[in-house]
């Protein structure tokens, strides 16, 4: 994307700073280069409550990148909780905590010195139900997050808005009516419009919470060819409770029940060939 | 495992339950649309109590204080006691004066304590039910005790009845209102709405004044336009602050006058002509209390798109 650099210097400057500035031997350094390219983002003995109550598991999870991946698992199981602690959502919850490493790009979301504020621009969101801003028009729902982080060239967020809104396949249906508020679309475009503010952050990983539940099968469709068109530049999780859909947009998926990772591997494997009793029940509608 | 255990039931007896059950629902059905009925009929019934008073005060005030307006009423100061000459200028001043003031006190104070009541306020901490248990205290205060606080702390450390003293008492009332409906309305704007800002990356401080707050803001205003409303018309609080006079403003630290103080000063007077003068500023006072309100929904209206209720 064009305009990566440029927007990256404005947002993230204070996080990449901070690992700049970080001492570590030759050895180690070569190590977590190798890793990275390997992996996206690493989750490592992760564990997060609501209040007393353990809602995730010791969870270990390696994510590559540029690939879909899909959690999947019963209601309750931890699997939105899971999403919300790659981005440090998940303790904005009253009560809520989480303990353990997210390393996204040699950057651990939960080391001691990171802003969780600052963490989440590098990383987009998407919600279960579709929440663009109720004030602002098409084009602010886009331009908030840049805008509000302190962006002040408008040539660079027009440029910004247009790519984001193009990403994510709604440039030709909204082109005409920028200034209309974002809340007089369809459910469908709403949802298109909410992907294309998280794109506009550019972000290199993007979450996706049951993104298409709220969303009736034609605009579902298009969110999932979405997926596939946007994987080239991001990595992508989302969570579903629909299997069908997992089976459709995923490379990898992760099964999770009771707030522990049961098994993970490529969806086709996963689906075909599940390596655990538990999975293979889920995945055949025996419960769940 | 359910389906199993009524599986298990003998299928005739089932199916005279679905009977029986199906009859019970008819039944209720009937009645219910009686008690529907009742019921709606009822309400508009307490509609229409409700509104005879409002609507004949106010039929009464048009009809009495509308022959009264004149320009002479709206330019003039009061005249002498029972003559027919005069007006109710300086009253009009004092009330856009005193209110402004209070209003210029109160309404930072008040939506900034809401906010923090809302947003900030963490609920396993002391402070925050402290504040609201208070400010509910105040919201039921007798308007005329806290015109003999304002009177104690104000005016006898001033040595005068002053338009502070006036302002100050009001925005006494005027606070707790807007700090209620200022959180009460914050705490409907739905999470969803402050997630997907955290989720950009925008701070707490950014994500509560530019999302939170402009989805608010016509709530936030209308509580701010019943706060007012109610202030306009106080009576007590203003007798022992500013006092009243026959003159036009000249300092912060001297007596003004106030519509609801004319108007009650020009009542007790045995004058047909002053009973109809009081009327006119009953009029007035209703006038630029309604006006007032139209202008701040005007500005709510204008910038910006309201929230749907439907995303709430």
């Amino acid at each position: 994307m064009l305009t990566d650099n440029k927007l990256r210097d404005v947002s993230l400057q204070k996080a990449s700073k901070k690992v700049l500035d970080e001492d570590r031997d030759y050895n180690e350094e070569q190590e977590e280069e190798q890793r990275q390219q390997r992996y996206k983002v690493s989750i490592k003995d992760l564990d997060a409550w609501f209040g007393t109550k353990q809602a995730l598991k010791s969870i270990h999870l390696d994510i590559k990148p540029n690939t879909s991946t899909a959690i999947i698992g019963p209601s309750g199981c931890g699997k939105t909780t899971l999403i919300r602690c790659l981005n440090r959502m998940h303790e904005m919850t009253h009560g809520a905590t989480a303990k353990g490493h997210v390393i996204i790009d040699d950057i651990d979301i939960y080391d001691r010195g990171i802003d969780p504020v600052i963490i989440k621009r590098r990383i987009g969101m998407v919600f279960q139900k579709p929440n663009p801003f109720p004030t602002m028009s098409i084009y602010d729902n886009v331009a908030a997050g840049l805008k509000l982080n302190g962006v002040r060239d408008k040539k660079l967020i027009n440029d910004v808005v247009r790519e984001s809104l193009e990403d994510a396949g709604l440039w030709n249906e909204v082109k005409d009516e920028l200034d209309k508020p974002g809340m007089g679309l369809s459910g469908g475009q709403q949802q298109r419009l909410c992907i294309a503010r998280g794109l506009a952050m550019q972000p290199e990983v993007l979450l996706m919470d049951e993104p298409t539940s709220a969303l009736d099968p034609l605009a579902t469709s298009k969110i999932e060819e979405l997926v596939h068109r946007l994987k080239n530049e991001l990595t992508i999780i989302t969570v579903t409770h629909n299997m069908q859909q997992a089976a459709r947009i995923s490379d990898y998926t992760a099964f999770m029940y009771l707030g522990e990772l049961v098994e993970y591997g490529p969806t086709k494997q996963i689906f075909e060939n599940p390596r655990k009793e538990l999975t293979e029940r889920y995945i055949s509608g025996k419960f769940g | 495992m359910h389906r199993n255990e009524l599986n298990s039931n003998n299928n005739s007896s089932n199916h005279d339950n679905k009977q029986k059950i199906r009859n019970m629902i008819l039944r209720q059905s009937y009645k219910r649309r009686l008690i529907d009925k009742i019921v709606s009929g009822f309400a508009v019934l307490c509609v229409l109590v409700a509104i005879i008073p409002l609507g004949s005060i106010l039929l009464e005030v048009i009809k009495n204080g509308g022959p009264a307006i004149s320009i002479q009423l709206l330019i003039l100061p009061p005249g002498a006691i029972g003559s027919a000459i005069g007006g109710i200028a300086p009253a009009i001043q004092g009330t856009l004066i005193v209110v402004g003031l209070a209003s210029l006190i109160a309404v930072p104070i008040g939506v900034l304590a809401g906010i923090y009541l809302s947003e900030f306020a963490s609920s396993n901490w002391l402070l925050p039910s402290a504040v609201r248990l208070f400010n509910d205290v105040l919201t039921g205060l007798p308007s005329v005790v806290i015109g003999i606080v304002g009177y104690l702390t104000i005016v006898l450390a001033l040595g005068s009845f002053s338009v502070f003293a006036g302002a100050f008492s009001l925005s006494i009332i005027m606070m707790p209102i807007v700090v209620r409906i200022t959180e009460e309305t914050l705490k409907i704007v739905p999470n969803s709405l402050r997630e997907a800002g955290y989720s950009l990356g925008i701070s707490k401080f950014k994500v509560t004044f530019s999302i939170v707050m402009k989805s608010a803001k016509s709530g936030v205003l209308t509580g701010i336009v019943l706060a007012i409303s109610r202030i306009a018309g106080e009576t007590a609080p203003l007798i022992m602050t500013i006092l009243g006079t026959s003159l036009f403003f000249t300092s912060l630290t001297k007596p003004i006058d106030a519509l609801p103080l004319r108007i009650w000063r020009l009542a007790s007077q045995p004058y047909e002509s002053a009973h109809s003068q009081g009327w006119g500023a009953a009029l007035i006072l209703m006038i630029i209390v309604v006006l007032l309100s139209a202008i701040l929904k005007f500005l709510a209206q204008r910038k910006g798109f309201n929230v749907k209720t439907s995303h709430i």
